[in-house]
């Protein structure tokens, strides 16, 4: 009963959602539309570090700001927290204690009271950046989805200790859990060494997938379009590869068994580079199609106030709904992507040879 | 006569789109002639595709 409530609230919410992101787009009529998109966009794809819906100007010219703020933790010459709506979103300077703060372009940067921020020729501020360990809405966002997903799972695992029926989420979870254990890791790391791997490829994918979904809610949310999370995520994977290689691993790469000697000189640097790049490669992939989905989705979406006829309009409307659909797909498809490659990875490293024969 | 690099990052993408489509095209032939292989197939056309892309968007992203 208690369940069928939560999902009927949540569609509820979000339903209403899309109402809520369509009346911030229609802000500021008058300026330069097509650069307050594109400054829009800009913004949407960065870091912020307060959890605003959507902001609109007033008759009067004030901006309101809808959402709430989240802690800004900087070291500077010790600890300093505060919250962020004492930076108005870089409308004004954060005094705190006897520093002072203030925004500008998304970054936080020391100043004087009146907030001053010199730049150089390149136009960037010259001002000191204090270290910044803030709870952002990224930071935010990866948070709550790492509760929720804790929250879910271990729900569900509770529920097999008494009955090997799945039971509420499970029946919707195990499937694909099973595939992920089925057709990912046991056909690319092999039925001998696959347990160890299955916690990382589990996590990994539903984190990945459950981030890039959020991400296509009306919330604003972009976590893998931050080349700093999908950094992370590769390096795990890359550190687990290489903690985990058994001596095959090492020798394919150092002295490639049945090839030529010099040959085998030749390829140890490549075979070396190549490990790094696998991760890399990781890294980019996953970045670079989240953010392409939501510029060319957010510039659909602009659209539709640029060409402000109903022909028009509803013709990018289609296309962005249409793209939306495929974003869906996307967001599914590089969380298999990616969590099918690192099985494939952690493979190459626990692969055992017969080297009875040259290959 | 400089050649802007995204010139260079549109030849790139070009690349990338003739491979994938090609790597599609020869995944439909395959799982035509046998497609009790299917799901191999898929596998193995979604892996190599996204190969391809990781280098589209890195040139997209250099250029």
């Amino acid at each position: 009963m208690r369940s069928k409530l939560t999902i009927r609230l949540i569609t509820l919410l979000f339903f209403l959602m899309p109402f809520l992101s369509m009346a911030g787009g229609e802000k500021a009529a008058g300026t330069d539309l097509k650069s307050e998109i594109k400054a829009y966009i800009q913004h949407h794809l960065e870091d912020t570090y307060d959890f605003s819906l959507y902001s609109y100007t007033t008759d009067e010219g004030v901006h309101k700001y809808i959402g709430f703020p989240l802690p800004v933790i900087l070291w500077d010459n010790g600890l300093r927290v505060f919250s962020s709506s004492k930076l108005h979103h870089g409308e004004s300077v954060a005094q705190v204690d006897d520093a002072f703060y203030k925004l500008d372009h998304g970054k936080i940067y020391k100043t004087d009271a009146d907030g001053t921020i010199t730049y150089d020729e390149s136009h960037h501020a010259t001002n000191v950046k204090p270290l910044d360990f803030s709870i952002t809405k990224n930071v935010f966002t990866i948070m709550m989805v790492a509760v929720l997903l804790l929250v879910v799972f271990s729900r569900m695992a509770k529920t097999y200790k008494s009955n090997s029926i799945p039971s509420g989420i499970g029946r919707i979870l195990e499937p694909i859990v099973l595939y992920v254990r089925d057709d990912i890791a046991i056909p690319n790391i092999g039925k001998k060494h696959y347990k160890r791997y299955m916690s990382y490829l589990l996590t990994v994918f539903f984190f990945v997938w459950t981030i890039n979904l959020l991400g296509l809610t009306p919330l604003g949310i972009n976590v893998t379009n931050n080349i700093a999370v999908t950094f992370c995520l590769a390096i795990l994977t890359y550190l687990i590869t290489t903690f985990t290689a058994k001596k095959d691993y090492w020798m394919h790469i150092f002295w490639m068994p049945g090839v030529p000697k010099l040959m085998r000189l030749v390829l140890a640097p490549i075979e070396l580079l190549g490990t790094f790049i696998k991760p890399f490669s990781l890294m980019i992939r996953l970045y670079a199609n989240i953010t392409a989905g939501h510029i060319v989705l957010m510039s659909l979406i602009g659209l539709m106030f640029i060409f402000k006829s109903w022909l028009g309009s509803s013709l990018s409307f289609m296309l962005a709904f249409a793209l939306g659909i495929l974003e869906l797909l996307v967001a599914a498809l590089q969380a298999y992507i990616f969590t099918m490659l690192s099985a494939l990875y952690f493979g190459s490293a626990v692969e055992e040879h017969d080297h009875d024969h040259a290959h | 006569m400089e050649i802007p690099s995204i010139v260079g990052a549109g030849l790139i993408v070009i690349g990338a789109g003739v491979g994938i489509g090609r790597i599609g095209g020869s995944a439909m032939e395959a799982i035509a002639r046998q497609p009790e292989a299917s799901g191999k197939i898929q596998t193995a056309m979604l892996i190599a595709a996204a190969l391809i892309e990781g280098i589209g968007f890195a040139a997209l992203f250099a250029g």
